[in-house]
């Protein structure tokens, strides 16, 4: 691939693998730390719980071995590690016998969708406004009307998200407030299903872009104020080329690349968002899952989908980085 | 011309003195909207009892005041202390909002000042030293970037059950500090190739006067909307912390109580009451810090200044 060089790969494999085991090592210290043993508290639900499971024995002895209890901290961690990256998290304590990576690989399409479609929307319009924002030649009654869009930059979705579920869920009833699609269709590929998904995604996502975009716009226009200014910009257009060409080719192509950059910092905060998102809209996700496992106090469920959270957004900043060179023909990686 | 510039010399200093880049408009709106908040929480602390804000302190459902009760609803008609009416618990919702808010506020600023205090040494010290320290600094920075500090303080308070607010602000403040770190470390990469600082250090200043004496009366801008942005970024973590049930729960805060609204279902039940005031007032105060970023934007950025005159 053009830019991207064995060293620049290896350094961004070795930070992505870093960042994989810090989170999977804080998700196993953090329980250790806490006053109260954590393993007794668990323990002591799965007793007073077991009463009307069979399988308690069994889920005890999996837990117990699982994590070991009676080996050394050391080893307990090896044991953590192993099972974590091989994805055997164990069973779930609140619904057992789903173990938690059922309950996450279930759960992952409805976030990673979400995600996807409001990130990549957010993205894409506020970059738009601020291009368009920051473009001298941009008619002055479209610059004067674009600023109407960022006013709920700043907030939180979920807050956002509480307001739309009340005006438009609740009293105009347009759309529904719980779940990903409605108990009348039948999950598969047709327009009803799609439809009724679309239908209950439309609130959390617009939650979601509306606050967002505007940290898109602001970036983007800075950006583009300052290519505008640059010569190959006069060139440009000293030569005829026609605006749009302009626009897309010289001004957007070149500031769009820092906006890239950010998206990829940016993306810890955006899945962190998500989760209490979801929590707001009742939506089927890991976020939701989370907030149901915090009502539970589900252990094992809040550090597998901890952790697959950690390994999720891990892998989309490593796809960015390495996305990156190649959208970027100035970056080279290769050592001159 | 001579004689002309006589008399224009005090106009000119007194110009001067009042387009100083500090005297920005959307920061002292900013700053006046939270302080007010700040200051009605404060008076507001000898008007109502505290204990009000506690489960079961009160008539439940009460509606507010100026509103007609809908019996059919379980609402309870309106009650001469509870102007602001009360939860499905008991809690007066004027005594939540004005214990709450204060608390909110704190938990924010002790963990984006102690974020931004943690971000700002790494910064400088990235910054000073380079090499393998600014190696492992900003590895670390963007390694605590990727990981999603909200999912991680899920565990921590999940664990550590029943939080105070100082201890969550201490929790706030170990996600805090990778973006003043990151900050700080540019601004501080680009100082030091002035030619002020560069002279300082030819005359043989110490580092710390350098850091002191030449570069951090030139980053106070940087610092305060640094400090803006984690403030906003703290309160958010922490409200979302709550929202999902964690976190500090005997006394409110205003995330708890969304989350205790959000739990008993008031947005469909029509208790916009119980929902409203605390998320009124985090709109208020999310938009107080944004005013406060962008107007620091501007002092810090004199091409934008002139963009927005």
């Amino acid at each position: 691939m053009r830019g991207i060089t064995l060293r620049y790969l290896l350094l961004r494999l070795a930070r992505f693998a870093l960042t994989v085991w810090l989170g999977a090592t804080l998700i196993f210290v953090i329980p250790r730390l806490s006053p109260s043993d954590p393993t007794d508290a668990i323990l002591g639900r799965l007793a007073a719980s077991g009463a009307g499971v069979d399988n308690a024995d069994e889920l005890i002895a999996s837990y117990t071995k699982r994590f070991g209890l009676d080996d050394s901290l050391l080893v307990q961690y090896w044991h953590y590690l192993v099972n974590t990256f091989t994805f055997s998290n164990g069973y779930s304590l609140s619904q057992f016998p789903a173990t938690v990576d059922d309950l996450v690989w279930a759960a992952l399409p409805w976030t990673a969708g979400l995600v996807l479609v409001a990130t990549l929307l957010s993205f894409l319009l506020g970059t738009l406004i601020g291009a368009l924002l920051g473009w001298p030649r941009t008619p002055s009654s479209v610059r004067r009307s674009l600023p109407m869009t960022l006013v709920f930059t700043s907030l939180p979705a979920f807050m956002l998200g509480i307001l739309l579920v009340y005006v438009f869920a609740y009293r105009l009833a347009w759309f529904p407030y719980a779940g990903a699609y409605s108990a009348d269709v039948s999950p598969g590929l047709n327009l009803d299903f799609v439809g009724s998904v679309i239908h209950h995604g439309a609130l959390p996502v617009i939650a979601v872009v509306m606050v967002t975009m505007g940290t898109w716009a602001l970036g983007m226009r800075g950006m583009m104020v300052t290519t505008a200014g640059e010569d190959y910009m006069v060139l440009a257009e000293a030569k005829g080329l026609r605006s749009r060409r302009i626009f897309f080719q010289y001004g957007v192509r070149n500031a769009i690349l820092p906006q890239i950059t950010a998206l990829g910092l940016a993306l810890g905060t955006i899945a962190g968002g998500f989760v209490v998102v979801e929590a707001v809209f009742a939506y089927p996700g890991l976020g939701s899952l989370l907030y149901r496992a915090v009502l539970d106090n589900d252990y094992t469920v809040i550090q597998g989908v901890t952790f697959y959270l950690i390994l999720g957004v891990a892998l989309a900043v490593l796809v960015l980085d390495l996305i990156y060179p190649l959208l970027d023909p100035r970056i080279s990686y290769e050592r001159t | 011309m001579t004689d002309a510039a006589v008399p224009i010399q005090p106009l000119v200093t007194r110009r001067a003195h009042r387009s100083s880049p500090w005297w920005n408009a959307k920061l002292i709106t900013g700053l006046a909207i939270l302080g007010a908040i700040l200051s009605l929480a404060i008076v507001g602390r000898f008007i109502v009892d505290r204990d009000e804000a506690l489960i079961g302190a009160n008539d439940v459902n009460v509606v507010p005041i100026g509103v007609t009760a809908d019996p059919a609803l379980g609402f309870k008609p309106h009650q001469g202390a509870h102007v602001l009416g009360t939860d499905s618990e008991g809690r007066d919702m004027l005594a939540v909002i004005v214990v709450g808010a204060p608390r909110t506020l704190y938990i924010g600023i002790l963990g984006a000042g102690l974020g931004v205090a943690l971000g700002t040494l790494l910064g400088f010290v990235a910054g000073f030293r380079r090499g393998w320290v600014d190696g492992v600094i900003t590895t670390g920075t963007d390694v605590m970037l990727t990981i999603p500090g909200l999912a991680v303080l899920v565990v921590i308070a999940s664990f550590f059950n029943d939080m105070s607010t100082t201890m969550l602000g201490l929790v706030m403040a170990l996600f805090a500090w990778p973006i003043p770190t990151r900050v700080l470390r540019s601004q501080v990469l680009s100082l030091r190739e002035r030619g002020y600082v560069q002279m300082a250090q030819l005359s043989g200043a110490s580092t710390l006067r350098i850091t002191f004496g030449e570069m951090m009366p030139n980053l106070l801008p940087y610092l305060a909307a640094t400090f803006t942005a984690t403030l906003a970024g703290v309160i958010l973590a922490v409200t979302g912390l709550e929202t999902l049930g964690l976190g500090s729960t005997r006394l409110p805060t205003l995330g708890t109580t969304v989350n205790s609204a959000l739990q008993a279902s008031a947005v469909f039940r029509g208790m916009w009451w119980w929902w409203g005031p605390p998320v009124a007032l985090l709109i208020v105060i999310f938009l107080s810090l944004f005013l406060m970023m962008v107007g620091l934007d501007e002092v810090s950025n004199p091409r934008l200044r002139k963009a927005a005159r």
